[in-house]
């Protein structure tokens, strides 16, 4: 298979009046052509910011100490504003999590989707018309002529997101990049959302990374997951793997505190203990440390390696140190 | 559409009716007549011109005869000048005010946008800070200073724009920035913090994610949404040049409605200032009317309620 | 890399600190405070306006001149080291005069904007909470007011007033509560939708006290910036006043009636008009500059 894109420990900050936060401390996640990988992770773990780097769109105060972000051969770093703004929306699109927010309230939809078309296309007006209308079909927002004179306004939450997503896949990008795409939706909606980008992955022979927080959404549409804390990923492999064999503690703790609706209900969930760590001082060692049932000291005071657990998989855990004891849990990550 | 201007309309006459009302009760209220101040007037005479004038009829019958003159649109006589009708005197003098007051405003307008939006452009840096200092000071300095510093720099001293009245072109210039000053550095303010404001919101990270040039963002985008809130200052804003031409024309020698409002409060002429004020209200309903229709235009979230 | 073995053991729960608090927690009124002394240009203000009060209660006291004392050998002498601003045509200083004339402006000022707060405070508040056909007809009332440019309010009111300093205080008193009304109703408006109200309901609060003493604390914020922004508008409006004659009788003098009774001869005399237009300019500035860092510092938005 080939790669689409390649982040290599990037390394993202922000100067703030509190000092610097240290956002990602040493990010590298690969992404193949036509492959869905999902990137998992709290609040304050990194992962929006990760791919806001990717895109540069890093506010005034956010700076790229470190790394480098290879797609289709150039480094996304290195390229210069004007050239960023030919590859948003035309190579790589991203959606956004709030679909309440995210549109202009004053412009017809049908204007706000044209807009990447007019931008990065050579096309007459009534082929992007035409191209606007078909999209909207695609999404499958019914009446598409109607609608696309309307305001923001008279779309639902999910339609908003559909819209979203037209807008962000009009010119046939490569790379769709979803930030928390279902997050603020109803349930309902969300499986629908999430069946549309199945499918459009499938038409457009697109790629995608999905942001969440939500395992749930990881599982039916990822082929590969990345686990992200405290501005690292803790641990990386295939979905299965990841669910069937998990080795880094926060993902086992993360395993566990979801109910499972087919175990007996006197089982209690198992929430993980303690608050993320403080980026403006960030731990010396594994950013999981203060909460880890497993801490020993070396976690405390270095850094864990990137353990390879087999194939694809990979782990940031002191755990499988040759030295390490051994740990029980079973086969869903529960510990005995 | 048709309800909510009838409900506009209703409500605006009940307001101008209030407003005659304590207008009337507060002019009344003053000791004396206006006739009887500075001029020693035999008796007889004194007699014969407040029955000409309807002065010594009861206050309620008083009320009740303007109201209905006003019904027809009739405002009175004037009792410091003989013979000149109320409309009269808003006619002669009201033009004058327009024109000074209209383009007090376009200075305030234009030059508060282009300078609020370069402010907001130019967060933190060098520009910012020195739009926001002329905006700061302007605000700070009262137009009856502001008059007379410049026409002390700029007649008196250096000669170059004329003092008094309107017969120039480059009569305009000094009332217009001393009337507008005020409001553009208000103006200004507004724009900047609505712009900041606008452009930290999630729907202009999505027009940078697909693209779109910072030129384009700002214009098609940024811009629209952060005028908006300016459209409601624009009631207030004509108020208040309204209200600033008092001072200004005094300032300025300009014969205006400003300047005639003054005059008629000492003069203690009943009628002009009772119509003038009468005047004033119609007007700034009617202007407020207008931006509210100028509002519903703009932003196509709002809807024809109350 | 080679670690020794004893740095696999593991390390107890209870060695670690959950939830451990990084920084200090600060009261609300502490981290405004400390985000206002950050800003030079509200701090310097503020300076301003605490030496400018202080000169105005104490300066009178300390000079050798009365301001009514009238030398006409002296009239319109230009600033000197005797009159440090001069004297006006009847020969009294005008250092004192402005002095003076700081006690009067700026009392007009405190005191119109402290009253027509309270009121509007107590006129929004109810309107706010209540809602219903009581906020209807309270905010008729008011836009009915409102519709009005005040300035002419308070023209025709000084005129039936006849001049005065109380009757100053009262004309603008009636004609600022409107705003400050408005904007009391309006924040509490929106929070008494806000669950912590709901919940004081719940508890059985009466809505006296659910005004009192949840909603008016949380609009402190634009209570006070609109109160520190009423103090110059009320100086401004004293002014106007007194341009047009209608504002403080002689041999009083405020800063309004100063400058007013320099625009006879500021051609020839310009230092006449200049400094109680400083007075006023600056002040004003450092009402306003003081108004924008408190704006800054209690709004929600900018604050960690």
């Amino acid at each position: 298979m080939e790669k689409l894109l390649q982040i290599n420990n990037i390394h993202t900050s922000f100067q703030t009046h509190a000092g610097e936060v240290q956002a990602v401390r040493g990010v590298s996640i690969d992404l193949y052509k036509g492959e869905a990988v999902g990137i998992v992770g709290e609040s304050g773990s990194g992962k929006s910011i990760t791919m806001m780097t990717l895109m540069r769109l890093l506010d005034n105060n956010g700076e790229i100490k470190e790394g480098e972000i290879l797609f289709e051969g150039k480094d996304l770093v290195k390229l210069s504003e004007k050239e960023m703004e030919g590859i948003r929306g035309n190579d790589i699109g991203m959606i956004f999590q709030d679909p309440m927010t995210s549109l202009n309230p004053v412009l017809t939809i049908g204007d706000q989707i044209s807009e990447p078309l007019i931008k990065h296309g050579k096309m007459s007006r009534s082929e992007v018309r035409k191209k606007v209308i078909d999209m909207l079909e695609l999404v499958g927002i019914s009446s598409p002529e109607k609608r696309m004179k309307q305001y923001p306004h008279e779309f639902s939450g999910g339609m908003r997101q559909r819209v979203m997503i037209a807008m962000a896949l009009i010119c046939q990008p490569k790379l769709l990049i979803a930030d928390e795409p279902t997050t603020a939706l109803d349930v309902t909606i969300q499986a629908q959302i999430l069946e549309l980008m199945k499918d459009l992955k499938e038409k457009l022979n697109m790629s995608i990374i999905i942001i969440t927080h939500d395992l749930g959404v990881v599982a039916n549409l990822c082929t590969r997951i990345n686990v992200m804390y405290g501005g690292i990923v803790v641990e990386s492999g295939k979905a299965r793997e990841i669910f069937y064999n998990a080795n880094h503690p926060y993902t086992w703790g993360l395993l566990r505190s979801i109910p499972n609706p087919k175990l007996d209900t006197k089982e209690r969930l198992i929430p993980i203990q303690g608050t993320p760590p403080d980026l403006l001082k960030p731990p010396v060692g594994c950013p999981f440390a203060e909460r880890c049932d497993w801490a020993m000291k070396i976690c405390f005071d270095n850094m864990p390696e990137n353990y390879n657990i087999s194939e694809d998989h990979y782990s940031a855990c002191w755990l499988n140190h040759p030295d390490a004891p051994k740990v029980n849990r079973n086969d869903d990550g529960r510990d005995n | 559409m048709l309800k909510y201007i009838l409900k506009r309309i209703l409500s605006s006459i009940i307001t101008i009716w209030f407003v005659i009302t304590v207008t009337f009760i507060l002019m009344h209220a003053i000791p004396g007549g206006p006739f009887t101040s500075d001029r020693k007037l035999p008796p007889a005479v004194e007699l014969n011109l407040n029955t000409k004038y309807g002065l010594d009829k009861p206050m309620i019958v008083q009320y009740g005869t303007y109201l209905v003159n006003l019904v027809h649109g009739d405002l009175g006589l004037s009792m410091s000048t003989v013979g000149l009708t109320v409309n009269q005197v808003i006619a002669g003098s009201f033009p004058a005010s327009l024109k000074v007051g209209i383009c007090a405003i376009l200075f305030a307008l234009i030059i508060g946008v282009i300078l609020g939006i370069f402010a907001a452009l130019q967060q933190g840096k060098l520009w910012d800070n020195l739009c926001m200092i002329i905006a700061t000071i302007g605000v700070a300095v009262p137009s009856m200073i502001l008059g007379p510093i410049l026409i002390y720099v700029f007649a008196v001293q250096l000669g170059w724009l004329p003092a008094v009245g309107l017969d120039l072109p480059s009569n305009y210039i000094m009332p217009a920035i001393a009337l507008g000053l005020y409001y553009m550095s208000f103006i200004s303010r507004l724009v900047r913090s609505s712009l900041v404001d606008v452009i930290k919101l999630d729907y202009i990270k999505v027009a940078r994610a697909k693209g779109l040039s910072k030129g384009k963002i700002i214009l098609k985008h940024a811009l629209r949404n952060s005028l908006i809130p300016l459209i409601t200052y624009l009631g207030p804003i004509t108020a208040g040049v309204l209200t600033g031409s008092f001072v200004i024309e005094t300032v300025f020698g300009i014969p205006g409605i400003g300047r005639e409002f003054v005059q008629s409060i000492s003069n203690r002429d009943y009628t002009t200032t009772l119509g003038v004020t009468v005047f004033f209200c119609a007007f700034l309903i009617a202007a407020n009317f207008i931006v509210d229709l100028l509002y519903m235009v703009v932003d196509p979230r709002i809807k024809l309620e109350d | 890399m080679q670690y020794s073995k004893d740095m696999f053991e593991f390390i107890p729960k209870e060695e670690k600190n959950y939830n451990r608090v990084v920084r200090p927690s600060l009261t609300y009124g502490q981290d405004v405070w400390r985000m206002l002394r950050k800003n030079k240009l509200a701090m310097g203000g503020l300076v301003f306006l605490i030496i400018i009060v202080l000169a105005a209660i104490f300066g009178p006291m300390l000079s050798k001149y009365s301001y009514t004392a009238q030398n006409l050998d002296f009239a319109d002498i230009g600033p000197s080291a005797q009159h440090w601003f001069g004297t006006d045509k009847f020969g009294r200083d005008l250092f004192v005069r402005v002095l003076e004339g700081a006690r009067i402006s700026l009392t007009i000022g405190f005191v119109a904007s402290a009253l027509s707060v309270f009121i509007g405070i107590l006129y929004g508040g109810i309107s706010g909470y209540f809602g219903g056909t009581v906020d209807n007809i309270m905010m008729r009332i008011v836009e009915a007011i409102y519709a009005i440019p005040m300035t002419i309010y308070v023209i025709l009111i000084m005129v039936v007033l006849r001049g005065g300093l109380n009757s100053i205080i009262i004309a603008l008193t009636i004609s600022f509560w409107v705003t400050m009304a408005r904007i009391v109703r309006g924040q509490i408006m929106s929070l008494k939708e806000q669950e912590f109200v709901l919940a004081a309901k719940t508890i059985g609060a009466s809505p006296l006290r659910i005004i009192l003493k949840h909603l008016i604390p949380n609009c402190l914020g634009p209570i006070i910036v609109t109160l520190t922004l009423s103090v110059p508008d009320a100086i401004f409006q004293e002014a106007f006043l007194s341009f047009i004659g209608l504002g403080i009788a002689p041999p009083l003098a405020s800063w309004g009636s100063l400058a007013s009774d320099a625009l006879g001869g500021y051609q020839l005399y310009p230092y006449q008009l200049v400094f109680p237009a400083l007075a006023i300019s600056l002040t004003m500035l450092a009402f306003n500059l003081l108004g924008d860092g408190l704006t800054y510092a209690l709004d929600p938005k900018t604050r960690r």
